[in-house]
């Protein structure tokens, strides 16, 4: 990337700061990281995973959500980049998915396969804890970095880390772990809701996470309280559509 | 960091380790005794809930676990009613520091009885809440994060009995085996349009019928998501 204005970054870290409000949707601002991420870096895409305690990386948003990269990141649970930052707490930085054949075995090819020619991850760190991953994909012409930007694409991670810990204070580990169990959870609830939404109104899971998120803005209701109505109350369901 | 596979197997190892007791209420009680010692807790008990909070069965370690976990219903407030209402933990690893604050009624008189922490996991999947796993400790002091680890996967494998319905726990589950639980969880919502039934119901079909045709979970929410499979409304 390189060529990033300070102007245009920090102009970034405002926005991001602006979502950190009072009754904020956290899956709602890890999507936005992950969309400044790549916009910022020109990258094709980017995401973040959530460690479970029980030590599982899970999916919580990306700048570009369809079946195929979802799969791309739940692979990650075998092999793959943010499993790597995950584990060692440390970025990994431009790996070209041409010659990651034998590092990644499963996940190199598939992702090679969805257009993909590079691939970096950065750790979510909080004290001496890692809490998941921000991923980056880069195309052939657009996604390297060099030196610089290193820091600059861990400044978000670590923005993204903030989010989860929306407490005001986490004085304890405790408050940490419900937090995370809580965001995990709303994950797999808007999972359900896009099944629910797809079988109702005959379209694919891709299309009604659209609807989803599309009804959310229009109605300014957050999106894993919608997608929790949506499971728990078959009028919302109907209602979708209008 | 082990396998979460693995600590599932293990968990139902516990389990299926502990002796029936006569007059024992079988096996959420097993289950409780099993909890209590893997997490060198006091006691355990776990509340099957409904969607709007109605506790239906319960079953504890111990007679004390029984009476701290009834304690909260009669109050109408503690940490495992909290678990289930905001679909969080709640931990509380020293009950003198704060938590009269939050539960005025519940808090002194759990002390008094001897309690000094608890930690309350809700038994859930998305949107599908069926109740609350309670561990006691006489001690005060965090869980490590192994033990939380642990806990959760009781959670899980109290979840999976709960939706089984099964007399017994049986072999170790393929559900945390599944590669792509995005669309296992896209499977339960779709099959709770597709019959008209609650979301834990519609959990419940699914793993039947996989187990009825003796595959892998994952296959068959796959095939669900694909438009391959519609479960049958007429089939339990």
């Amino acid at each position: 990337m390189t060529t990033l204005s300070a102007q245009r970054l920090a102009a970034t870290f405002v926005d991001v700061a602006d979502t950190l409000i009072d009754e904020f949707d956290l899956v709602e601002f890890l999507h936005m990281v992950a969309d400044r991420t790549a916009t910022l870096v020109g990258a094709a895409s980017a995401g973040v995973m959530l460690a479970d305690e029980r030590g599982r990386l899970e999916f919580m948003a990306a700048s570009d959500e369809n079946a195929m990269m979802l799969e791309l990141f739940q692979l990650q649970n075998s092999e793959g980049p943010c499993l790597e930052a995950f584990r060692t707490g440390r970025p990994v930085v431009n790996v070209d998915l041409g010659g990651a054949a034998d590092r990644w075995p499963l996940f190199a090819p598939r992702a090679t396969a969805a257009g993909f020619a590079s691939v970096h991850a950065f750790p979510l760190r909080l004290r001496r804890q890692v809490i998941g991953a921000l991923n980056v994909f880069g195309t052939p012409t657009g996604g390297g970095f060099d030196e610089a930007d290193v820091p600059v694409v861990q400044a978000l991670a670590d923005i993204a880390t903030i989010g989860v810990l929306q407490e005001r204070a986490i004085r304890h580990g405790e408050i940490l772990t419900e937090q995370l169990q809580g965001a995990l959870n709303s994950r797999i609830v808007i999972e359900q809701a896009k099944g629910a939404v797809a079988q109702a109104h005959g379209v694919s899971v891709d299309e009604a996470f659209g609807m989803i998120r599309a009804f959310a803005r229009r109605r300014n209701r957050r999106l894993t309280d919608l997608a929790r109505t949506i499971v728990t109350d078959p009028a919302t369901l109907r209602a979708l559509s209008r | 960091m082990s396998n979460p596979g693995d600590r599932v197997a293990a968990v139902r190892r516990l389990i299926a380790e502990q002796p029936p007791r006569p007059g024992g209420q079988g096996l959420l009680q097993r289950v409780c005794r099993a909890a209590a010692g893997a997490l060198t807790a006091s006691g355990a008990g776990v509340s099957v809930m409904t969607a709007d909070g109605t506790r239906g069965i319960s079953a504890a370690s111990d007679p004390a676990s029984e009476h701290v976990e009834e304690l909260q219903f009669v109050l109408g407030e503690g940490p495992c009613i909290d678990a289930f209402t905001t679909a969080r933990p709640v931990l509380v690893a020293n009950l003198a520091d704060g938590a009269t604050r939050r539960w005025p009624a519940y808090a002194p008189l759990a002390q008094e009885g001897g309690l000094r922490a608890v930690f309350a996991f809700p038994l859930q999947i998305g949107a599908a809440r069926l109740g609350v796993l309670d561990v006691y400790r006489d001690r005060a002091g965090a869980l490590t994060s192994d033990e939380i680890a642990c806990a959760l996967t009781f959670a899980d494998v109290i979840v999976d009995v709960l939706l089984d319905r099964h007399p017994d726990a049986g072999t170790p589950d393929a559900t945390d085996a599944v590669a792509y639980r995005a669309e296992l969880f896209q499977a339960q919502g779709m099959v709770m349009v597709q019959l008209g039934v609650a979301i834990d119901e519609a959990m419940a079909r699914l793993r039947a019928r996989a187990y009825a045709e003796d595959r892998p979970l994952g296959d068959v929410a796959r095939d669900v998501v694909a438009g391959r499979l519609q479960l049958d409304p007429d089939l339990p």
